[in-house]
């Protein structure tokens, strides 16, 4: 085991393991997830300085912070959903620590979501991606990269009279992951289901079926077209809030090097 | 019922401290230096004075009652007169009475006040409460403003030109060529009045008195006391006061001297012909015409017609204002309300010096003060005579 | 007829800013009655209960008949100028920057002699319109203005400098979702604003007027999150130094009571209501209230549009009507704060305004335009406090009358 390490930490050294940041900047106007106003809101990420070198406090700067646990880059527990809310250990303090590290695959949809907001991740797809690449492996990761983390503002909710606009998987395709016992799901997009997810049956199908499974959820990851479609390792460790159901959190990616002895 | 006369009762030892533009002497100094004359010129010690009659803009936090320990004095009886310039006839009549009835045998009258450095503007906008409320914020003007309001009206309603009221000014200018103690010392054309720079329209800089510091005093006692100190002094044959008179008009183009003029001849058993020298309250040249006509000199509106018809001066058919008034000897705040009645005595007993106007044997004073919001309140207004030597 | 105001040249940087001066501000607490009925819009003199005589200057017993009992009612505005001065020299340093300066007699139809500033369309022997202005000190003053309406009269220098006029100032509104946004936009162009900046929090996801706003000529979106430290300061930064009249329209609304499961939308109320003008205030507040002598585009107000349920909760808006009050209570905090720049800030306060938080509820309802029109008259007639629409109108008139009657009548159980 020891040794496992140490041969990580030399091709980390020499560039044949590169780290890709998967993660967003928490900014103050970074979208988050709209719902009906009627509705509790996501609350925005919020910054307020306690001190800077100043009267408040002569040698040091810090802020205070708020947000919601569903805002920016952020990972979703089985309780943040009803389906889940019975999942044992489904809180993010309870949760196993070893899922925090583990394999990763990579869907790419990015060619259909650039021509269809709405583009689904279907059966057909995830069968095709098992055709080129293997059956997805249990326990791993599946992120479906769209490259919506490159738009910006209006665009990246893309909100429209009947709702937003943004592609995710269809209730068949989530039934297919779970089938193969995956860890989690990921997206580029402000959360794990279509922007249309509402108007499926379930409703919201990954939020739903993922956390009823004890599955996890990743969205507004970025980067994505930076990994390969197997053979990286995700490092999505939340905060460890009691009860939480969700948490902002760094995302890395462990990803073969283009220098370097690797293989 | 008929008045009692001031039978018995003289004022005497008129002292003027000569006035300085800006000072940083207090009140109290100011005060001290024209209560030390009079006490020198009466022969007393300030132990010995039992009467004090004070009036000052500038005493604060201090009160007359203040004073007499500040300096040193005992007196049986104590006033404070806050009339401006309505003070000096006021504080007269007064300590005239105190005196008659006994209750006192000398009554040191003085005025004083300070003038430093932006002391004006901290005593306009808190002159009054109507004044702080109503009239200072509303262009700070001050009392140039809003006497300027007086005279426009006066104007428009009497025909008066800025040329009548600049008669005045010069004639006055000209006496106080001839009053050592006199803040201006150059001569005054009426071209030069005319063309001077605004203050307030109507008023240009020579309608407006220059605020001063200085003190000016006087002794009241009976006349047989006058006589053992060998004073010179003046008689007290009428005076009158009045405050707040005809409230319904709407601008004041009328003082209170007119609810009492006929009662200040009568008592003085003469009219206005017999007043051989005539010392106004000129704030303004207007105010000094409005007395001329309040004062029976000539009729209500014919103040602009008189002032073109006489002459102002001291060797003139009616000399006015003969030490050059506030507006050319300075107004030191209260003391201005003395000035007049100081020179007046002078005048009646002979000891007018370069101002004596030949044979003054009946003088006539008279006091405005307070403009509290729109109008002066105060009105007082006394007659003297004298041996005129 | 007064000389059109003509936009202001570009500064010379190289001349220091004029530091705002105060005219006098002392008042007896008698004449504070007229500064609160300047505050409102009215005019209004002390009337002695007894025996009828209208006083002034305010006093605290009649002056014709002695008694104490004057009460304040609204008085007839007619009057004569009965003497005019223009004053060319003052000790007061506010005054002696800008004689020189005119000011008069008005014999009242109503009794007194009012002493007052003038404006210049009129003159000695006319009949004339008295109105309570509230003056750079914050204080209520009388100017006489013409009966009727003269072309450019808001321009005469003497009016402008006891109003807000918009004109060749400009103006940032905070949130351009506000309904009331875009009728406000085109009212302070009408009155000639110089340009209109328009806050747009979350750009991600914009209003449906957003791009017609943003096509406007002379207007500007400009990235405003009041809720957010850093958005704020960051515009401030940027337009905190020609923003002449800041309008707040931001505002987060939801019904409900104060039992509830929750303090989220509480919050999210107080975040963006409460705390939202005070964030606008401590970014902008200072640098504008360092412009308010800066010529004709001075800095002059701030303004906030409240609830009129500030004054006194509605059950069913709890929450919300306790973040009005916490706005409103700011805005007194900051009246004091900026008193002594002279920079004024008005609450507007409105009924239930005609959008979907109050769509239940009954008429009649505040709309947009009646909201954008009361700010401009605010703005325009140098007004402190506006109640806005007859629901806010009849509630401050009730608060006014017993404030604890009125609580217990909104509070259920009332006729």
């Amino acid at each position: 085991m020891s040794e496992a390490i140490s041969v990580l930490a030399a091709a980390l050294g020499d560039g044949s393991v590169e780290v890709v940041d998967l993660t967003h900047t928490l900014d103050p106007d970074f979208p988050v997830i709209v719902l009906p106003p009627e509705f509790g809101q996501c609350a925005r990420f919020r910054m307020e300085e306690v001190s800077a070198y100043d009267g408040r406090g002569p040698a040091w700067k810090w802020h205070n912070i708020s947000m919601n646990e569903h805002t920016g880059t952020h990972f979703d527990a089985p309780i943040h959903w009803v389906s889940g809310r019975d999942v044992a250990n489904g809180a993010v303090d309870e949760i196993d620590p070893a899922m925090f590290v583990g394999p990763v695959v990579v869907i790419d949809c990015s060619e259909g979501a650039a021509s269809d907001d709405d583009f689904e991740l279907t059966p057909e797809i995830i069968a095709a991606w098992e055709a080129e690449h293997g059956p997805i492996p249990a326990n791993s990761w599946v992120l479906m990269r769209t490259d919506w983390s490159k738009r910006r503002g209006a665009e990246y909710l893309n909100m429209a009279d009947d709702g937003p606009h943004s592609p995710g998987p269809t209730p068949a395709a989530i039934e297919m992951l779970l089938a193969r016992d995956i860890r989690g799901f990921g997206t580029e997009t402000v959360g794990t289901d279509a922007g249309q997810g509402a108007h499926y049956t379930p409703p919201y199908p990954a939020h739903y079926l993922l956390h009823g499974a004890g599955k996890f959820g990743l969205q507004c990851l970025s980067n994505l077209d930076r990994l390969p479609a197997t053979g990286a390792m995700l490092i999505a460790p939340p905060l460890k809030i009691k009860g939480g159901t969700g948490s902002p959190l760094r995302v890395l990616a462990l990803v073969p090097g283009k220098t370097g002895s690797g293989e | 019922m008929k008045r009692q006369s001031y039978e018995g009762v003289v004022v005497t030892a008129p002292v003027s401290v000569p006035y300085v533009r800006y000072s940083q002497e207090t009140a109290h100094w100011w005060i001290a230096r024209a209560l030390k004359q009079l006490l020198d010129v009466a022969g007393l010690s300030p132990r010995e004075l039992d009467g004090f009659s004070v009036s000052s803009f500038t005493l604060f936090p201090d009160t007359p009652v203040g004073l007499t320990q500040h300096l040193g004095l005992s007196p049986r009886w104590l006033d404070s007169i806050p009339m401006g310039g309505a003070s000096g006839v006021v504080a007269l009549r007064r300590a005239a009475r105190a005196v008659q009835a006994g209750d006192v045998d000398v009554v040191a009258c003085v005025a004083g006040d300070a003038n430093r450095i932006d002391s004006f503007r901290q005593l306009l906008s808190s002159f009054s409460r109507f004044a702080m409320d109503a009239s200072y914020p509303y262009g700070s003007g001050g009392p140039n403003a809003s006497f300027a309001l007086i005279a426009d009206a006066y104007m428009a309603e009497y025909g008066a030109t800025r040329e009548d009221f600049g008669r005045i000014a010069v004639a006055q200018r000209a006496n106080a060529l001839h009053y050592p103690n006199a803040i201006m010392k150059s001569p005054l054309t009426l071209e030069q009045y005319l063309s001077a720079r605004p203050i307030s329209e109507p008023f240009g800089l020579f309608d407006c008195v220059m605020p001063c510091a200085g003190a000016e005093g006087f002794l009241v006692m009976r006349e047989d006391e006058a006589q053992r100190r060998g004073l010179a002094y003046a008689r007290i044959a009428s005076t009158i006061e009045r405050h707040n008179a005809f409230p319904e008009d709407p601008v004041q183009l009328r003082g209170g001297w007119v609810m009492d003029v006929d009662e200040l001849y009568e008592m003085a058993e003469c009219g206005p012909d017999a007043i051989d020298v005539l010392e106004t309250y000129d704030d303004y040249p207007v105010i000094s015409m409005m007395q001329f006509e309040d004062l029976g000199f000539c009729a209500k509106g014919e103040g602009p017609q008189f002032v073109r018809d006489r002459d102002l001066t001291i060797d003139g058919d009616f000399p006015h204002n003969t030490s050059g008034g506030q507006l050319s000897a300075g107004q030191a705040g209260a003391a201005g309300g003395y000035l007049g009645l100081v020179e007046a005595i002078r005048q009646v007993t002979g000891q007018a010096a370069g101002t004596q106007v030949a044979e003054a044997k009946t003088a006539m004073v008279s006091g405005f003060g307070m403009i509290n919001y729109d109008r002066g309140l105060c009105s007082s207004a006394a007659i003297i005579t004298g041996a005129g030597r | 007829m007064t000389d059109k105001l003509l936009p202001p040249k570009k500064k010379n940087p190289q001349l220091r800013q004029r530091v705002p001066t105060l005219p006098p501000a002392m008042r007896s607490r008698a004449a504070l009655g007229l500064t609160a009925a300047a505050a409102r819009g009215e005019f209004s003199l002390q009337h002695c209960e007894d025996c009828g005589a209208v006083q002034y200057p305010p006093r605290d017993a009649c002056s014709s008949c002695l008694s104490v009992k004057l009460s304040w009612r609204e008085t007839g505005r007619q009057g004569k100028l009965i003497a005019e001065t223009r004053i060319h020299a003052s000790p007061d340093p506010y005054y002696r920057e800008r004689l020189p300066w005119r000011s008069g007699l008005v014999r009242l139809d109503a009794g007194p002699t009012v002493l007052c500033h003038l404006h210049g369309d009129v003159g000695r022997g006319d009949t004339l319109r008295m109105d309570l202005k509230l003056d750079k000190a914050g204080q209520g003053a009388m100017i006489a203005l013409p009966v009727e309406r003269t072309p450019d009269m808001a321009d005469d220098p003497q009016l402008r400098s006891l109003t807000a006029d918009p004109k060749h100032r400009r103006i940032l509104i905070t949130d351009i979702r506000s309904p009331m946004t875009r009728p406000l936009i085109d009212g302070l162009l009408a009155a000639g604003a110089a340009h209109v900046f328009v806050g747009q929090s979350e750009s991600w996801r914009r209003g449906s007027d957003h791009e017609a706003i943003a096509a406007l000529d002379k207007v500007s979106v400009v990235q405003l999150d009041v809720t957010d430290a850093s958005s704020v300061q960051r515009l401030a930064a940027e337009i905190g130094g020609k923003t002449d009249i800041l309008i707040n329209t931001a505002r987060f609304v939801r019904p409900g009571g104060v039992l509830g499961a929750d303090t989220v939308f509480a919050r999210e109320e107080f975040e963006t209501n409460a705390l939202g003008l005070m964030r606008l205030a401590q970014a902008f507040g200072p640098g504008m209230a360092s412009r308010t002598a800066d010529g004709v585009n001075s800095a002059v107000a701030l303004v906030n549009l409240l609830s009129v349920h500030a004054l006194s909760a509605d059950p069913h808006y709890g929450a919300f009507s306790a973040s009005q009050s916490a706005a409103l209570s700011i805005s007194q905090t900051l009246r004091s704060e900026f008193r002594s720049s002279g920079l004024r800030v008005i609450n507007v306060f409105t009924g239930p305004t005609d959008d979907e938080w109050h769509q239940p509820l009954p008429p009649p309802k505040v709309p947009p335009k009646a909201l954008a029109k009361s700010v401009l008259t605010a703005l325009g007639e140098g007004l402190e406090d506006v109640f806005c629409g007859d629901v806010a109108k009849d509630l401050q008139e009730r608060w006014r009358k017993d404030a604890k009657v009125l609580e217990r009548e909104l509070t259920g159980g009332g006729a």
